[in-house]
């Protein structure tokens, strides 16, 4: 879009300096990666001091929230790995580890639920965003699946009854074939490796999509009554 | 109170120790092949039970039976074999194991049969640590039911269909079937409101919120037409909305209409509201 700042920002060559390598080793791969890392999210654009003014809104604490939640998820995660998957059966710490583990998944989930629909209706795939929007999808989806394999890892009557129910579900795709929900070990390996690499990957991809593209800005706005017609603002 | 729920697993051994007559029919069931898991199809065995149709495909069939389960084999045969037992379990084996697969069914279909009264009662009585059954010609049934109890109720039942491959173990697929075949196990989840008429899988139990993420996917089995005309491919059905949906959902940014939603409702200016009303308000006068 011609008159979308951030595509306009894109179309901008680094120049060859002392962030960008030394100009006789620029047709090195290493150079050629750093200086595509380095167009791609300038430090001042991977972190910015400043927000547009329209970001103060309680909808963007949402986004915020869910990565908070989910580092909560992850280190409790954790914690319940380094000691095992029945040890929060036996220990009252591990109890309370669990039940913060627990907990801060529910977060997770209202969070970034909110979040979800509070950039659906702010129209967030706006201006070359919408592999942002994709990737935040697929993320909330890898998230159920973290969740349900996780659910079902409890080694309790929760684990039993919500696999032996979902089975039938996942039998009837025939997906039941190669995720068996009645298999502990092999929804615990899902539950605390592949899903929260993935789920991990696809948060820092959306994080990284956000910065580069920078936050949605608000639909045009209309004109105040009485004022002369301006590029961008509807009558 | 805010301690993540805690039910203990239940058991082969819980169960036929709280209701052995029930642990009797469908240890009976599963001799006789009739039981729900002995009739389901893929990935369990070849039979169509559990098979359904998305339009004219049989997904389950793609991949076929990857999870061999032979309930007679499986749950009754296989553990009493690797028991030690009296003489008569082994004599009661090696009758049953000579006999035709008529004669076989014959005897477990007899015995399966009357554990059950026509209003659905139980016929089985379970006296001084003995299943009494009432007379009929059930061949040596009678002494593998007999013997399949005693080891679920000493909890060498739950072993035996853990570890048929080794020390080893982490697949609870077969324990988790025979206990799910029984009506005592269903019972204990509509206790804890946990049945598909009442939270299904999204809740957990006590007054936890559960997975309520899901909601959209379990209500969908409560509303027509997955529960009326529907019903006999439910599952699938539910699971193919949902990848639609979800398929709308991701690619909102691509669909015509439905990315103009939030423009056209609006929604947006409540959000942003405060930059509206900076850029909105009348420009001062002279």
């Amino acid at each position: 879009m011609a008159d979308d700042p951030v595509a306009a920002d894109d179309d901008f060559v680094e120049p060859v300096t002392k962030t960008t390598g030394d100009p006789a080793d620029a047709k090195m791969w290493t150079a050629r990666l750093r200086r595509r890392i380095v167009q791609a999210f300038p430090p001042d654009r991977l972190l910015p001091d400043r927000q547009p003014a329209y970001v103060a809104s309680w909808i963007y604490v949402f986004g915020v929230a869910t990565v908070a939640a989910l580092v909560v998820v992850i280190v409790t995660g954790c914690i319940l790995a380094i000691k095992g998957p029945q040890w929060w059966h036996v220990s009252t710490v591990g109890h309370f580890v669990n039940s913060c583990h627990l907990w801060s998944v529910e977060l997770f989930f209202f969070a970034m639920v909110i979040h979800l629909w509070g950039k659906f209706f702010m129209g967030a795939w706006r201006g070359r965003r919408a592999m942002t929007w994709i990737i935040g999808g697929v993320t909330f989806l890898g998230s159920i699946v973290t969740a349900f394999t996780g659910y079902i890892s409890q080694t309790n009557f929760d684990s039993q009854w919500i696999s032996t129910q979902a089975k039938d579900g996942i039998n009837a795709t025939g997906g039941g074939a190669l995720f068996d929900v009645l298999n502990f070990g092999q929804m615990l390996m899902w539950h605390i490796t592949l899903m929260p690499i993935v789920v991990v990957l696809l948060t820092a991809w959306h994080v990284l999509l956000v910065r580069r593209r920078g936050v949605v800005p608000p639909y045009p706005a209309r004109a105040p009554r009485g004022a002369t017609p301006m590029p961008g603002v509807a009558q | 109170m805010f301690g993540s729920p805690d039910e203990p697993a239940l058991t082969l051994k819980n169960w036929s120790t709280a209701d052995p007559a029930d642990f009797v029919a469908s240890a009976a069931k599963e001799l006789a092949g009739t039981s729900f898991v002995a009739n389901y199809g893929p990935p369990y065995n070849n039979s169509v039970g559990a098979v359904q149709r998305l339009g004219p495909f049989h997904l389950p069939d793609i991949l076929g039976v990857r999870i061999p389960i032979n309930t007679a084999k499986d749950f009754v045969l296989g553990p009493l074999g690797s028991q030690p037992g009296p003489r008569a379990l082994s004599s009661a084996l090696a009758t049953y194991v000579a006999a035709s697969t008529s004669q076989q069914q014959a005897w477990a279909n007899a015995y399966a049969n009357n554990t059950l009264n026509p209003d659905g009662s139980t016929r089985v009585t379970f006296v001084n640590g003995k299943v009494v059954m009432p007379p009929g010609n059930y061949g040596p049934v009678a002494v593998l039911m007999q013997q399949e109890t005693q080891i679920a109720r000493s909890g060498a039942l739950d072993q035996a269909l853990i570890t048929p491959t080794g020390f080893y173990t982490t697949d609870y697929t077969r324990p988790s079937l025979f206990l799910a075949d029984g009506g005592w196990f269903a019972t204990q989840g509509q206790n804890q409101n946990l049945t598909g008429t009442q939270w299904g899988m999204m809740n957990e139990t006590g007054s936890y919120p559960g997975q309520a993420w899901l909601w959209l996917y379990t209500m969908l089995y409560q509303i027509p037409p997955y529960n009326s005309t529907w019903a006999a491919n439910a599952d699938v059905d539910v699971w193919f909305t949902m990848v639609v949906l979800t398929g709308l959902l991701i690619f909102v940014p691509f669909i015509p209409g439905l990315r103009s939603i939030p423009r056209l409702t609006r929604v947006y200016r409540l959000i942003w509201r405060k930059h509206y009303r900076l850029i909105e308000q009348p420009a001062p006068g002279p």
